[in-house]
């Protein structure tokens, strides 16, 4: 049952020599084995090489290594580069691809002695919320198989949830790390903009992207995040900051912290479990010692709208590089160049990519520009101010992740817009360049988890840590598990 | 018939000779194996970023306070979108609206008139990579995909062929004098496209434009302006229109030929880069910069013939090269004869290092042996004859000239008494001249002098032989 345990958990018994970490990879590689033939939550998997990789880590566990992951098993999701794997972004247009390098954020990981047991499934090019756009087949909720895991990061919180690992890396441009662990009852991080180096990191829309753990508390997060945090010379956009000690920021009470709540955020179109958890959890930060009082972030309302300008343009040229002349696919029977990009990028990519690169272009061709594009960069301008006034008033704010629980796969997918709907609490954190935080707060109707989100200023990630923190002492929705882990929690260790 | 008046722009990519690429650190070396130098940065690789090089931005600033321009305290890069096979990300990344440097020009002289030509922008860009065709298939090599290069975008200021010319040869003096680029066309470190059209005299509006693309060569450039001058006339004379369109220069059929029309034109869809920082420049830093400039090339030709006392012709000549300009200056600073230091580094030093092929920079004999060298001829311790041959040993051998006239004995003999010995002996051994002499034939007296130097091996003083000559055989 290695494989249901946190980092911090994983990491003691690996410190006084009660496990090694290549019994917990074996572990992790036997609940693989065992359910994920039903969730889908992984695309590839390299046994042979990640065994290898934990009996490293215990070599040099023995010749006396301390890295703060070593022999720690991950689950990456299929966007982020790691030297020798795959990294198809859930597309066929990456199909072959293997990279030749590892991003930054690994990098850390991998001096710190993590080991990289497989790529996680995700919409493809993070261009959903549900990782049904998955060139590779769909992923399922392990609370629920008839139910979407969330997205794009469907694969890696499905994993975690699925207790398939120990903690899992995603990406979150509009809630694709926070809007899954919601669905799957994860802790998830989008840190603020800058502070996790983007290098590495396959664009969608590189004024939004941010890398995040998803992991089974949130300690764990904060560890991971603290690994991979700091300025990166390959980076223009990272922070200069110097990193704070996240663990530090872990307390058990919220005094002295002030809790905003956003009164655009409760009203209508909200589920009205979701909102029944949400403000119970509202109730049990007030018990641990919060205020709470209420702020104003109006132009909320307009944050899908600006995010679907926005990003898409930033995606239609990110996308472009994907032409079948230099790596993965490449269409047959081309007659000329142009011919080749046609067909490359006609069979290449889904519709879902396909649509963003259309509105993208779309957004950015003369005569439209000023319209869509120049205007969302000024109604993103007024999104952050939203947040700088309200954070004036308060430390934190608090909100629902998402507007609804996981729903049925196939529910949303014939309709884009309502799909976006969705992302509505999640994307003003991206366009403002906060940094927000899910953590499990509460099962709609019994069966399906539903997520808080805390969100905190730039560079706010101690005061979102300790109130996710200090919620999740005092309460048990992170440490339920789903019916797939439950059939992961008696798995034998080998040795 | 009407009679036209000729607009032309040029477009000019210069390549910076950085080190590194402009936005990762791989070898921007021209010549190297295809796709040796290359990361997954200039491959574009997925979730590769691409990090500024200081160093080019710095370049293109000092280019642009050498052309007259203001610097923009702030500048940012854009990504214009488009797709071609020599393109590893499908955009470029280039400046729109705040470009690095606005403003500024320079003079040019076509036949003896000064003209100026404005310079409307200097923005920071990647170059692409190079595509190869070959019989089936074509090659894209990377190496090139990356290197810095500044776009110099001229005000539509030019009227012939020979004005767009001279204004490409003074901006590629200038730049080689900034250090920012070696300009060599045939490396392609120095390009240009032509934007050119026609109106007849009198309008006031311009005519139609045409673009002509990649030109490296000067040859190349005037030649395709006078075949397209020819070409728009012909056009217009004859009631036709001219079409916005893109051509290409043909070399081998000198001829101009549609690439394009503006029909097909693309729609670039700028919009801001989002992995890099806008780039702040203080005007601090811009002042330290700007202290630092060299001269440009007019300013040193005033400065010869002020400080120096040359006359225009040896400045142009000295401050044609930014290196023989410097190596000139050092020189005449040490020597007491600044003209005869501008006579030798324009014959001698020049010839010599032009048979040689040695860059100034690494010539042997240094600006200060020189000057010792000329003073040693002006103040007659060596005749110019011997110089020349103390020259040739101080190239071969190395040394300095003191040393070599001293060890040698070179030395011009000025003692009246030692020359009046030999004159007495070429007066004993030649009366057959001396007679033609006295006779009045002047070139006698040529051919006396020429018997004392070599009798005295040439240290003799030959101004004291003629006179010494002169005394004896006029009594």
């Amino acid at each position: 049952m290695l494989n249901t345990l946190t980092i911090h958990e994983v990491l003691e018994r690996l410190n006084c020599g009660e496990c090694r970490s290549e019994d917990v990879v074996r572990s992790v590689l036997d609940a693989i084995r065992r359910t994920d033939g039903r969730i889908h939550g992984y695309l590839t998997l390299d046994e042979t090489d990640a065994l290898e990789q934990a009996r490293a880590a215990d070599l040099a566990r023995r010749n006396g290594a301390n890295g703060r992951l070593l022999g720690v098993p991950i689950a990456v999701k299929d966007v982020l580069n790691v030297r020798g794997q795959p990294c198809t972004c859930g597309s066929k247009i990456l199909k072959g691809y293997v990279s030749p390098y590892d991003a930054t954020a690994i990098a850390r990981l991998r001096a710190e002695g993590a080991v990289f047991v497989g790529r996680t499934n995700m919409d493809e090019f993070a261009m959903g919320s549900s990782t049904e756009n998955s060139a590779y087949g769909i992923t399922r909720n392990p609370w629920d198989l008839d139910c979407v895991p969330g997205g794009s990061s469907g694969g890696s919180a499905a994993a975690v949830a699925a207790d398939e690992c120990v903690a899992a890396l995603g990406s979150d441009t509009g809630g694709s790390v926070r809007q899954p662990a919601s669905f799957c009852g994860c802790v998830g991080l989008k840190p603020t903009y800058g502070l996790i180096s983007r290098y590495g990191l396959t664009a969608y829309a590189s004024s939004l992207d941010q890398i995040g753990p998803i992991t089974k508390d949130v300690r764990d997060a904060a560890l991971l995040l603290q690994v991979m945090a700091g300025v990166d010379a390959s980076d223009s956009t990272s922070l200069p900051e110097a990193v704070p000690d996240y663990q530090a920021a872990l307390t058990k009470d919220l005094r002295g912290v002030t809790i905003g709540l956003p009164k655009e955020y409760f009203v209508g179109g909200l589920d009205s479990e979701v909102e029944r958890c949400v403000q119970e959890a509202i109730e049990v930060c007030r018990q641990l010692g919060a205020k709470v009082v209420e702020v104003s972030l109006p132009h909320t309302r307009v944050a899908v709208d600006t995010y679907y300008i926005i990003a898409p343009a930033e995606a239609s040229a990110n996308l472009s590089r994907f032409d079948g002349v230099r790596y993965g696919f490449r269409a047959e029977g081309a007659t000329d160049p142009l011919d080749l990009y046609k067909k490359t990028r006609a069979k290449g990519f889904g519709p879902e990519v396909k649509r963003r690169i259309i509105l993208g272009t779309y957004v950015l061709s003369s005569g439209y520009y000023d319209a869509f594009y120049l205007r969302a960069q000024k109604v993103r301008t007024l999104i952050r101010r939203d947040f700088e006034a309200a954070f004036k008033h308060c430390s934190v704010i608090l909100s629902p992740v998402a507007p609804t629980p996981a729903y049925r796969i196939g529910a949303n997918s014939a309709d884009p817009l309502q799909m976006y709907l969705g992302d509505i609490f999640t994307v003003p954190v991206n366009l403002a360049g906060i940094c927000g935080l899910s953590v499990p707060c509460g099962m709609a109707a019994g069966k399906l988890p539903v997520g808080l989100q805390v969100m905190g200023p730039a560079l706010g990630e101690e005061a979102i840590l300790r109130t996710g923190y200090a919620f999740e002492q005092a309460t048990t929705w992170h440490s339920q598990r789903s019916c797939i882990a439950e059939q992961n929690s008696g798995s034998q260790v080998r040795t | 018939m009407t009679t036209f008046r000729t607009t032309i722009g040029l477009e000019v990519h210069v390549q910076l000779k950085t080190k590194s690429k402009m936005f990762c650190a791989c070898s921007t070396d021209f010549g190297a194996s295809p796709n040796t130098h290359v990361c997954p940065v200039c491959l574009g690789y997925p979730g590769s970023l691409p990090v500024m090089n200081r160093e080019a931005i710095r370049w293109t600033v000092i280019s642009g306070l050498m052309l007259g321009c203001r610097i923009n305290p702030f500048s940012k890069f854009d990504r214009k979108n488009y797709f071609y096979p020599d393109m590893p990300k499908n955009y470029q990344i280039t400046q729109c609206d705040k470009p690095l440097c606005l403003g500024g020009g320079v003079d040019i002289q076509v036949g003896g008139q000064t003209k100026r030509i404005g310079i409307t922008r200097i923005h920071q860009e990647e170059d692409v990579a190079k595509n190869m065709h070959y019989t089936t298939w074509s090659g894209i090599d990377y190496n090139r995909a990356g290197v810095p290069l500044m776009e110099i975008v001229s005000e539509p200021d030019m009227e012939s062929a020979d004005e767009a010319v001279a204004y490409l040869q003074t901006l590629r003096q200038i730049l080689v004098y900034a250090e920012v680029s070696d300009c060599n066309m045939e490396e392609g470190n120095m390009r240009c496209d032509v934007n050119i059209s026609l109106r007849p005299e009198g309008q006031t509006t311009f005519g139609t434009k045409v673009e002509i693309k990649n030109m490296n060569s000067f040859k190349g450039i005037y030649n395709a302006l006078q075949y397209e001058i020819d070409r728009q006339r012909d056009v217009l004379q004859s009631g036709g229109k001219i079409i916005q369109e893109t051509r290409r220069w043909d070399v081998d059929q000198g001829q101009t030929f549609s690439m394009r029309t503006k029909e097909d034109a693309h729609d670039y869809r700028y919009f801001p880069e989002p992995d890099l920082m806008p780039v702040a420049l203080p005007e601090s830093l811009v002042a330290e910069w700007a202290a630092s400039l060299p001269l440009l090339p007019a300013q040193r030709r005033e400065k010869f013939v002020r400080e120096f006392g040359l006359p225009e012709y040896d400045a142009q000549v000295l401050a044609a090269e930014k290196a023989v300009g410097d190596y000139f200056e050092a020189a005449a600073r040490q020597s007491r004869n600044p003209k005869a230091v501008s006579n030798w580094v324009m014959t001698d030093v020049l010839r010599t290092l032009s048979e040689t092929g040695i860059p100034i920079g690494a010539f042997s004999i240094t600006p200060a042996a020189l000057a010792e060298l000329v003073d040693l001829t002006d103040a007659k311790v060596i005749n110019s004859n011997t110089a020349r041959d103390v020259f040739a040993i101080m190239m071969k051998e190395g040394g300095l000239a003191k040393d070599i006239v001293a060890a040698r004995g070179l030395a011009q003999v000025s003692d009246a008494d030692a020359i009046e010995s030999v004159v007495d002996q070429v007066i004993a051994e030649n009366q057959k001249s001396v007679e033609d002499f006295r006779n009045g034939k002047a070139a006698a007296m040529k051919f006396l002098i020429g018997q004392v130097m070599r009798l005295s091996k040439g240290k003799a003083n030959p101004q004291m032989a003629g006179s010494l000559l002169e005394k004896k055989l006029s009594n």
